[in-house]
């Protein structure tokens, strides 16, 4: 699907705006935690990465492919497993106390 | 198919920008980052039935790259213990640049091998029809239409512009967030590779972007390549001389980069998903660096081009005064009679893994009535927000942490602040003292407790070298000793009482 010039513009812009709007009021407390969602959210690389070796067609391709599709696996998985752990950390009182009875 | 195909990637996109929403408030940041994982999840699954992906080789390849990469992953990503987090998001980041520039390699790859043949069949025809030999009627081509072989040619002027900023930008990131976790992981210390760095940089830089734009006119291999070997090289020389104290707001410039470059080669290879999520980040970590680099009170423009040590030789003189030192069962017994106590944390509790023993002693204290808090300022550990992670790991509910602006008045109601393996943080001079190198630094206000408790490791400097007024203080008390002992023994006396 080719995105045509001006519609192109228009989704950076949207998407810009929506960047900005979804950040601008997060607390210190989740700076460390979002850097790495935000991280693991442009692992999105690994769907380009999967079409550009499925595409291949000489051997120089298929290993620059490769390359890319290894990369960005590797930023998906790592970025989803360290968020996680970092944000199952995050209990208040009633939580804790939730589960000590359970 | 194809219709199947973008509809998921919609979906992808939508989950992303709820997922990252939820990631903003900590009572459902766990739901977000599940939302985020299920599109990365469907917009992969489904990516194995796009129209362009063909060939079984191909297939297998794809296959072996994720599963390979996968368990690497998420094996290091399991293993890695709290202290560690910045530079491994900084590895998984530099992944992510890596890989947005090994798409648009791939993308040029296609372009120049589209080339000769292209141009050998014009100029064959051309040959025939104007009765003129081969070698000139393909020498006339190449001099009316150049942009016909050329990479930009073969991409179309937009994508060919795109892809290479992409490229510029991925393999900045990529060589540059390497040298950010060598760094940080303490595999690398050298904060100069050769002489007069930023001019060489500045050289470097030139250079990068004159072969990015030979990139976009040539159909030689050989440019391509130098265009991005010189682009992660100048993402090596960028980052080494870059301080430890400011590296997490390098880390998250490259995640903001990062996210341009995928939204970037999203466009090339006219691919929604990726122009939004990358271009979401990329907006998201623009500001995200912004906030932390107001929090630490240094701009941009410094951290980038400016070393921290280095500033001139007006050394101010020493505090004056002498520390004075108490037992660590002292204290604990001084906190156990207090009624209000602020515990201010650093990177040296983490790195004396005394977080939990901390923790216990809360408990001691709290049963006793004693109503505790801990005040974190917003660059304590390696990255804001760090420090929060690190307590959350021993069991501390976020409801009792607080940032500095919400505590920074309630220091002078309190009587006992207990600093623990900070020091920058909570120096004075940030405030006072013009010439010190931290000038201007918001700091924590824990000098104005009626009594502070310092809990150090010996008597040196902090992370910047500079010396703190705090330990000299009238009200000061230091605590000598590793941050886990000394809390094991403040627990004993409490418990003893």
């Amino acid at each position: 699907m080719a995105i045509e010039g001006f519609v192109a513009i228009y989704i950076f812009m949207l998407a810009a705006f929506a960047g900005f709007e979804v950040i601008s009021r997060v607390p210190v407390i989740l700076h460390t935690p979002l850097m790495s969602g935000s991280n693991f959210v442009h692992g999105i690389v690994v769907v380009g990465a999967m079409v550009v070796l499925g595409h291949a067609e000489t051997t120089a391709e298929q290993v620059v492919g490769f390359i890319a599709v290894v990369l960005a696996a590797g930023n998906a998985v790592g970025g989803y497993v360290v968020t996680e752990r970092m944000l199952e950390m995050f209990k208040s009182k009633d939580e804790q106390k939730k589960e000590a009875k359970e | 198919m194809n219709f199947i195909v973008q509809l998921t990637y919609l979906l992808a996109a939508v989950l992303f920008i709820l997922g990252l929403k939820g990631m903003s408030s900590p009572k459902t940041a766990r739901k977000g980052i599940i939302w985020a994982g299920v599109g990365m999840v469907l917009a992969t699954l489904v990516t194995f039935v796009h129209p362009a992906v063909h060939g079984l080789t191909n297939y297998l390849l794809i296959i072996i790259g994720i599963a390979v990469a996968g368990v690497l992953a998420w094996w290091s990503g399991r293993r890695v213990g709290m202290t560690e987090m910045p530079q491994m998001v900084a590895l998984y980041n530099g992944m992510g640049g890596g890989a947005a520039a090994a798409i648009a390699g791939v993308e040029m790859l296609r372009a120049l091998r589209t080339l000769p043949g292209d141009l050998q069949s014009q100029a064959q025809a051309l040959s025939s029809e104007a009765g003129i030999s081969l070698a000139a009627a393909e020498a006339a081509l190449r001099a009316e239409g150049a942009a016909t072989a050329s990479v930009a040619g073969a991409l179309g002027a937009d994508v060919a512009i795109l892809a290479i900023l992409g490229a510029l930008i991925g393999t900045v990131a990529f060589s540059g967030s390497l040298v950010a976790w060598a760094k940080l992981d303490g595999r690398m210390k050298r904060n100069s590779l050769v002489p007069a760095q930023q001019v060489v940089n500045i050289v470097v830089f030139g250079l990068t972007v004159l072969f990015g734009v030979m990139t976009f006119f040539t159909d030689s291999i050989a440019v391509v390549a130098i265009f991005f070997a010189l682009g992660l090289l100048f993402g090596v020389f960028v980052a080494v001389p870059i301080g430890g104290a400011d590296m997490p707001v390098i880390i998250s410039l490259f995640n903001a980069l990062t996210g341009l470059a995928v939204g970037f080669e999203g466009y090339a290879i006219g691919n929604p998903a990726m122009i939004i999520a990358g271009t979401v980040v990329g907006a998201a970590g623009t500001l995200l660096t912004q906030l932390m680099a107001k929090a630490m009170n240094r701009p941009l423009t410094n951290v980038l081009f400016a070393g921290w040590g280095s500033t001139e030789g007006a050394t101010s003189e020493g505090p004056e005064g002498e520390m004075k030192d108490v037992s660590a069962e002292d204290a604990g017994i001084m906190m156990a009679y207090a009624e209000r106590v602020i515990i201010v944390p650093g990177y040296g509790m983490a790195v004396a893994q005394a977080q939990h023993k901390i923790w216990e002693l809360v408990e001691l204290l709290q049963d006793r009535g004693v109503e505790v808090k801990f005040a974190i300022h917003p660059v304590a550990g390696r990255m804001p927000g760090h420090m929060n992670v690190l307590l959350a790991e021993a069991g501390v509910p976020y409801d009792m942490i607080f940032d500095m602006e919400d505590i920074n008045e309630e220091f002078a109601m309190t009587d006992i602040a207990v600093v623990i393996g900070a020091n920058d943080v909570v120096n004075p001079a940030a405030r006072d003292d013009e010439s010190s190198p931290i000038y201007g630094m918001p700091i924590l206000n824990v000098d104005e407790a009626e009594n502070v408790l310092v809990i150090k490791r010996g008597r040196g400097a902090g992370f910047s070298g500079v010396e703190n007024a705090l330990f000299f203080g009238e009200n000061t008390r230091m605590v000598f000793g590793d941050g886990q002992k000394v809390a094991g023994g403040m627990v004993q006396a409490v418990k003893g009482l």
